[in-house]
């Protein structure tokens, strides 16, 4: 078979087998337990209410620089609506084909204008990179424990939209919070189905590369403002 | 009983830790940092249990994905490639690059963006591509400054660690084009972002390394702070990773608790900004992502490691440089005394897998055995125990059966043998070492008074006028 292949293809061939010999030369020693995960995360389970959940994910959020708005799934469009116009934003990118899409533009908000990631990126990059100011995208879930947002991107609602622009708003439902990360993939079942890119992310992109000061905004956008959406009334807060 | 234990390390390691020595800048620098990154970490493990209980879980992960590691690679290629992901294998840093060159050729591409790659470090990725005329221009703000400077990472987590704000604010002044001197770290940052955004939204591959792969599922893991490393494996056309052979694990729930224990030792925070997994290439009606997503794993030596059960160990690691960060050695002499890419303790114990015992034996000997490093490893590799088994491969009678590594035997001379083949009778025959000792501190006055390095910044040692067996007689 090796015949057929170009020297480069032969080349890393050659290479795999030789390094899979290698690692198959050595006894065997004594075999090693698969390790038991969910013990260890069964044992050290908190047993708490989904408000608590909500008040550790805001705490581990705000630690790091991140809004977080308690609001409504009626009123949460005049929220970010309010939010865009108080940080002068002049437009937000929003997703295609999507429900809370379809609930901003019934809006028809003024002052604002409203982009679509219609398009394959090779066709807008420099769009995308230097005029979108703000974008919004929904989080699948979160989790409590560490503070970070599950996101999934989709055709709809694309990779880069959580990364380029510089501002970045979030969706999140309150309902869909975890405990910890490996309740959330075994949960939400994702060694069957994870898609092309699954992220988490806690907080604006930042660095401590400079003498170790933490500085916001790296490459990455520069503030993350989660819109946390209940399902019920809740106590209202200072966003209400 | 004086032993003049004589070493012969690479001089030029020796020459660069004086230099470092001698310079307080950089010693402060480095100093700061260190207790900076401890006292971060510290507050990351509050509950002792907590961090003893993850601490033997991630080991035991860590051991059970290499004892199986030929079948998780296999399976770790063969989901990847039903992903559409291509997967190529390098035994050395020339394959790796040459298998990265043949895309770059194939795609024709110019320029190269990086993420943050200590494997990249290893087998000189950017001067490959240097030498083929594409330019590779690093994107994590740390790498970016060191690259700017013309230096190489001191340390695998923050890789300017060794430099001042004041420095990079020159550095920037002077090298980035219409940039006036800020010492401000939020205004150097959004230069470092202006820079290099255009790069991101103009390359042609994006090359970043890997933290995790993960074989049941196909999947590549990076950890990150900067969105960088987002950028270089979602803009550009072509994604391609790099990393070394070990870095795989069997099952997607294995990677909670590594990447608890990687975030909260290395930089001493609950998570990272972004965890990204990657799991294929840009699919039918997705609107971004590569079209093409590669990965290259690379052997470099780790097989060498692989066949010794002791010396394995050395491959559980996940690189988060805990055992750097408290080393008091790495706090003072810093990363780039070392010269190997990667410094500090986990460098001394893998290095001589990539480069030779003989180009890299000094390194386990520049240590104290304290042990500070055993105790922060998230992944409990018993580095001691290693430090002290490269020490006597290096002074293994070559072709013999301790000799085991590629270089053993390097550090040994003629003179030291046989020292240490005297100390040897002596200390094994108890009427020989009554003798021996008596003569010793009845003879004490002819102790030389030059020891060699000892000496060079010690008194030297004399034996006691008298023998505890002496003492012990007197008591009677």
């Amino acid at each position: 078979m090796n015949a057929t292949l170009n020297p480069t293809a032969r080349a890393e061939a050659n290479a795999r087998s030789s390094i899979l010999a290698r690692l198959r030369a050595p006894a065997t020693p004594a075999p090693v337990p698969l390790p038991d995960v969910s013990a260890w995360f069964e044992a050290h389970q908190r047993h708490e209410d989904s408000a608590q959940r909500v008040s550790r994910l805001r705490a581990a959020l705000e630690a790091v620089k991140t809004e977080v708005h308690d609001t409504t799934a009626a009123d949460w469009p005049d929220l970010l609506l309010r939010l865009l116009a108080a940080k002068g934003l002049r437009n937000l990118l929003i997703g295609t084909d999507t429900a809370h899409g379809a609930e901003l533009e019934a809006r028809q908000p003024a002052n604002l204008e409203l982009k679509r990631y219609t398009e394959s990126i090779d066709s807008w990059r420099d769009v995308l990179f230097d005029e979108v100011d703000a974008s919004l995208t929904l989080a699948k879930s979160a989790i409590a424990e560490v503070g970070s947002l599950i996101l999934w991107p989709t055709p709809q609602e694309p990779r880069l939209m959580s990364l380029v622009p510089s501002v970045h708003f979030v969706l999140l439902d309150a309902a869909s919070i975890h405990a910890d990360f490996y309740s959330a993939m075994t949960a939400e079942g994702w060694k069957d189905r994870l898609p092309t890119n699954a992220l988490l992310i806690c907080g604006p992109s930042k660095t401590a590369d400079i003498q170790q000061t933490l500085a916001y905004g790296a490459h990455g956008p520069r503030e993350l403002v989660v819109l946390l959406r209940h399902a019920q009334a809740f106590k209202p807060g200072a966003d209400a | 009983m004086s032993q003049v234990i004589k070493i012969h390390p690479m001089e030029d390691f020796k020459e660069r830790s004086r230099g470092v020595l001698n310079d307080p800048g950089q010693r402060k620098n480095f100093r700061g940092a260190m207790d900076f990154l401890q006292a971060k970490r510290r507050s990351q493990f509050p509950d002792q249990d907590e961090l003893q209980g993850l601490r033997e879980l991630g080991s035991q992960i860590r051991r059970y994905s290499l004892a199986n590691l030929p079948r998780l690679l296999e399976q770790l290629e063969a989901r990847l490639t039903a992903n559409g992901v291509q997967v190529h294998w390098a035994q050395n840093p020339e394959e790796a690059n040459a298998i990265a060159l043949g895309i770059a050729a194939r795609v024709k591409a110019k320029r190269v963006i990086k993420g943050k790659s200590m494997v990249s470090e290893e087998v000189g990725f950017n001067h490959a591509m240097e030498a083929a005329g594409i330019e590779a221009l690093e994107s994590d703000m740390g790498e970016y400054i060191v690259q700017l400077a013309g230096e190489a990472p001191s340390h695998i987590i923050m890789p300017a660690i060794h430099k001042t704000k004041q420095e990079i604010a020159k550095l920037f002044a002077e090298e980035i084009p219409g940039v006036a001197y800020t010492e401000d770290v939020d205004a150097l940052i959004r230069i470092g972002r202006k820079v290099l955004r255009r790069k991101f939204a103009d390359a042609d591959i994006g090359l970043s390394g890997v933290n995790f792969c993960v074989a049941e599922t196909g999947t590549l893991c990076l950890v990150e702070n900067e969105g960088n490393g987002r950028m270089c494996t979602t803009v550009p056309k072509v994604h391609i990773a790099i990393t070394g052979i070990e870095k795989v694990v069997e099952k997607l729930e294995h990677v909670p608790p590594l990447y608890s224990l990687l975030s909260r030792s290395a930089t001493g925070q609950a998570v990272t900004t972004y965890f990204n997994l990657i799991s294929g290439p840009r699919k039918p009606g997705e609107k971004d992502g590569p079209e093409e997503v590669h990965l290259i794993l690379l052997d470099n030596g780790r097989t060498q490691a692989y066949a010794d059960e002791e010396l394995r160990e050395t491959l559980k690691c996940i690189r988060c440089g805990a055992c750097m960060n408290h080393c008091p050695v790495y706090a003072r002499i810093g990363g780039h005394a070392y010269g190997t890419t990667y410094p500090g303790p986990i460098g001394a114990i893998i290095s001589p897998h990539m480069l030779g015992l003989d180009a890299t034996y000094p390194l386990a000997f520049a240590s104290t055995l304290c042990g500070a490093c055993v105790e922060v490893c998230p992944v409990k590799i018993p580095i001691t125990d290693i430090l002290v088994r490269l020490r006597n491969e290096s002074q293994a009678k070559p072709e013999s059966e301790d000799a085991t590594l590629r270089g053993s035997g390097a550090g040994r001379t003629v003179a030291s043998s046989a020292v240490w083949n005297v100390w040897a009778q002596v200390y094994g025959r108890t009427g020989l070492y009554k003798l021996a000792s008596w003569f010793m501190s009845r003879g004490r006055a002819l102790s030389p008074s030059d020891q060699g390095a000892w000496t060079r910044s010690r008194t030297p040692l004399v034996p006691a006028p008298k023998r505890l067996r002496d003492l012990l007689k007197e008591r009677k």
